[in-house]
């Protein structure tokens, strides 16, 4: 079923207005495109009008002095630069805005690292969605485990970027509910295209139920090992399931086997070898890989449970 | 005594053969390799921008066909960050920073001075070896281990890929080492090799923007240079300078790289903008409006140009005061590229406008140059550049620039002074169709894709979400179109090479030097130093049916 997305776009220029930065974004951009439109149509007219009345033709011949016109220079060095004062003016009004970030926020904490983002709630629930509440402004605190990421939301107009050693903040207040697409926009290397998530923009009730439900963590540690495999910690970004190459090889059919290692050798595929390759992805690298980009360290990321979880949900992969 | 001597003995013979010209003054595999005629360099040259162009078209035709479908069509998604790195680094580093200076600049600088050469002929051809070699490191590297960082190598991405990092860096340095032996040469060439008569206000306007060009060629490819050398000290001895794991600042790294980078875009549109200059005032035959003008806002161009690096790291999380400047000195270069464009147009105003392939060329780009620069103002615009950063409508603004800009006044100039370099007409006709095409092309290429970064479509992207698909189709369409026509603008030039008619000292009626030159030019360019008068006097200048072209009437 094709799935609608709250985002597909509402005006030609611009997706839904689901923000509070929205309006101002979309006005002041259209103020200076019709602009800029009247001085384009002006450069153009005048450009295909001289070209059909001076054209070169027989028994015309142009006059050559008009060479200079002091009126003429000062105007159009004058008329550009008070608009462009006024356009600089009305973006630093809006940018100062934007930069502001209210008191009262609901605060996500935002991992990105390649290439998947995590939302952190209170309570230690972590998810793969920004769910939000409309109307109640949020603030963003973002951190990068590698390289240089940035959180765009399109509908919401807001754009961050997520550099590594330093956490950066953003805010915004969503308008409307629904559900909007979260993209990457700084380059991240191989699978940076990939790297989206989706926003959910609750009603307060609606946010209440989802978040005491996603604070019981599935009791079944297979079916907990896929859910953090898939939502929370986003393996599925260089990981599958069904025996292919993403980046990293496959959890399907490894488990009980034997792994060939990049410094040579082989070690079994247990229990031990996961929890390591998990904590310290780099001690044994598996042969294959070795161009691959490398996987961060999941140490203190990853309860013991959560791995124990992990290594159940793989195995359960090799009885498919 | 003296005017015995000077007076010589016997009056020498004139030689009855053709007097040669520089394509024919000697021959041979060396005579071509080891010249130090800038007018020999300048073909290599444009020869060698043409190839790269070549290369980075093709790539960029294979980048628009994967993305003719929302999940890509048939690259993997390395594959594609390896061929859109490759496509921007080949066209800024090969094609368009060394187009207009190295290969027009080189063959016409000291013609239009009227001088002989340039001020150093051999470190002119060094500097071609320098591009040469540099290309080839950078090619051989990007081939054959497949670089994905994008053309600007940000940190700390580039540390840990394990693509050629820096072998490429190291190609770039080199390439960094021509392009300042290049405007160091035309600075001394243009500060003392200008004739008698000629002061700085008498000259063409191409001369002010290449010398503006090449100021910033000196100023700011060392800082290049240095951010290249510490970007390889970082991956080999870990100084900690840009690497967060070490305590570096990635955001560093782009301050260094834009520093640069930022000028050098003016290194890219500052000469294209001079080659404008010459073709619509020629191709109108009526001085240039406002000559002061113009030249003055090259120079402010290139001033200002250093100081707005800052507004390609907006959403870098800069301070706010930082941003704020940075965004008020991004609006102060917008006026003088304004105030050149209509200069431009009123240079139409009375005078005898022919519609030749040059003029077409040039009309395309007062077209797209204006769309260029005017949606540089939403980017430069704060509060809505947290929407456009690093989607589209950038992409589609910088493709305005560079290539409906800088691209489209190199195919005219080629076009304009391809008589007096090779000596040959072309076919007006297929000249004129190709200016047609590449503007339709252009604008269909570019056109759907402001609308995609308003809707949201980031950048280097491989594959996206559905509803983008139509927009990416159209955009598709285009690129190709604008290749066909790239195809055949090449084609009527090596037509013009085989059949062309012989062309004539003067087929356009320009006033400046080079056009006092037979065409191709002598070796020496000149057998004795020409009279300098205004560059923009066509006064006298009439076409002449039994010549072919124009001669000066007194």
């Amino acid at each position: 079923m094709m799935f609608l997305l709250a985002d597909q776009n509402k005006t030609f220029w611009f997706p839904e207005q689901a923000s509070t930065f929205a309006p101002e974004v979309d006005w002041f951009f259209l103020a200076v495109t019709y602009i800029s439109l009247a001085f384009f149509v002006l450069i153009v007219g005048f450009m295909v009008y001289f070209m059909y009345a001076y054209r070169e033709r027989p028994g015309y011949k142009g006059s050559p002095e008009a060479l200079h016109n002091n009126a003429l220079e000062i105007g159009w060095t004058v008329v550009p630069t008070i608009i462009a004062v006024w356009i600089f003016y009305r973006g630093t009004i809006g940018f100062l805005d934007m930069m502001t970030i209210p008191s009262d926020t609901r605060d996500v904490q935002v991992v990105a690292k390649k290439w998947a983002w995590s939302f952190g709630y209170p309570n230690g629930v972590v998810d793969n969605e920004l769910h939000l509440v409309v109307n109640e402004p949020a603030k963003m605190i973002m951190r990068s485990d590698d390289v240089l990421h940035s959180l765009f939301v399109p509908a919401f107009r807001a754009k961050c970027d997520v550099v590594p050693g330093r956490y950066a903040t953003m805010w915004f207040e969503p308008t409307k509910t629904g559900t909007y697409d979260l993209f990457c926009s700084e380059y991240c290397g191989d699978q940076h295209s990939k790297m989206a998530a989706k926003v959910v923009v609750h009603t307060k009730e609606e946010y209440d139920a989802w978040f005491a439900k996603a604070q019981i963590p599935p009791s079944d540690p297979v079916e907990y090992g896929k859910l953090l495999y898939a939502k929370t910690m986003g393996c599925a970004s260089c990981h599958s399931v069904d025996g292919s190459k993403i980046v990293g090889p496959s959890f399907k059919g490894t488990w009980g086997g034997e792994v060939a290692l990049a410094s040579g050798g082989t070690v079994p595929f247990d229990e031990n070898y996961v929890r390591e390759s998990v904590l310290n992805p780099q001690a044994k690298s598996r042969s294959g890989y070795e161009k691959a980009s490398l996987m961060p360290s999941y140490q203190g990321r990853l309860k013991e449970e959560q791995i124990s979880a992990l290594i159940a949900y793989m195995k359960s992969l090799k009885s498919e | 005594m003296s005017a015995v001597v000077t007076k010589p003995l016997v009056t020498p013979v004139e030689p009855a053969k053709e007097p040669g010209n520089f394509l024919t003054h000697t021959s041979g595999f060396l005579s071509w390799a080891l010249t130090l005629d800038h007018k020999r360099i300048g073909l290599m040259y444009l020869v060698g921008v043409m190839a790269s162009f070549l290369l980075g078209g093709v790539l960029a035709l294979i980048v628009r066909a994967h993305l003719f479908y929302a999940d890509g069509a048939f690259l993997t998604l390395k594959q594609y960050n390896q061929i859109f790195t490759l496509h921007g680094a080949v066209m800024v580093f090969l094609f368009i920073i060394p187009s207009v200076p190295a290969a027009l600049g080189n063959f016409l600088l000291p013609i239009m001075l009227g001088a002989k050469d340039v001020a150093f002929p051999r470190l002119n051809l060094s500097s071609f070896y320098l591009w040469v070699g540099g290309a080839i490191f950078f090619l051989v590297a990007m081939l054959t281990t497949g670089l994905d960082t994008g053309w600007t190598f940000y940190t700390p991405y580039s540390l840990e890929t394990t693509g050629p990092v820096v072998l490429a860096t190291l190609g770039v340095f080199i390439l960094g080492f021509s392009s300042i032996f290049t405007g160091l040469n035309f600075i001394v060439t243009i500060n003392t090799m200008r004739p008698p008569g000629m002061t700085w206000f008498r000259m063409p306007l191409l001369l002010w923007a290449i010398y503006s060009t090449s100021i910033i060629q000196v100023l700011a490819t060392p800082v290049l240079g240095i951010t290249m050398l510490l970007l390889i000290a970082e991956r080999f001895l870990g100084i900690g300078i840009f690497d967060p794991k070490l305590n570096g600042d990635p955001v560093t790294y782009q301050h260094f790289f834009w520093f640069y980078s930022h000028p050098a875009v003016y290194i890219m549109i500052l000469p294209a903008m001079g080659i404008i200059s010459e073709l619509m005032s020629v191709h109108s035959h009526k001085g240039i409006f406002g000559y002061r003008m113009i030249a003055y806002s090259s120079v402010a161009i290139a001033l200002f140009g250093f100081l707005v690096w800052g507004h390609h790291m907006f959403t870098s999380g800069m301070a706010n005061v930082t941003t704020i400047v940075f965004s008020a000195l991004t609006f102060t270069v917008s006026i003088p590229s304004a105030i050149k464009v209509f200069n431009w147009l009123f240079t139409m105003y009375k005078g005898t406008v022919s519609l030749t392939t040059p003029m077409l060329y040039a009309l395309a780009f007062m077209f797209l140059f204006t769309i260029g620069g005017l949606t540089g103002l939403p980017l430069g615009a704060l509060s809505i550049d947290r929407h456009f950063h690093d989607t589209y409508f950038v992409v589609a603004h910088f493709h305005y620039v560079m290539m409906g800009g800088t691209l489209v006044a190199f195919l005219g100039g080629i076009f304009h002074w391809w008589p007096k370099m090779v000596g040959k007409m072309y076919n007006e006709l297929g000249g004129q169709i190709s200016a047609g095409i590449v503007f339709v092309g252009f604008n269909l290429t570019f056109l759907p894709q402001f609308v995609l970064g308003t809707r949201g479509m980031p950048r280097r992207y491989a594959t996206y979400v559905p509803e983008f698909e139509f927009l990416h189709q159209l955009s598709t369409y285009g690129a190709f179109l604008l290749g066909i026509g790239l195809f055949v603008a090449l084609g009527v030039l090596i037509d013009s090479l085989i059949r062309g008619k012989k062309a004539p000292t003067n087929p356009w009626g320009g006033a400046t030097l080079e056009w006092v030159c037979s065409s191709p030019p002598p070796h020496d360019n000149f057998s004795k130093p020409p009279v300098v008068g205004d560059p923009y006097d066509f006064r006298g200048l009439e076409y002449d049916a039994r010549e072919g072209g124009y001669v000066r009437r007194k």
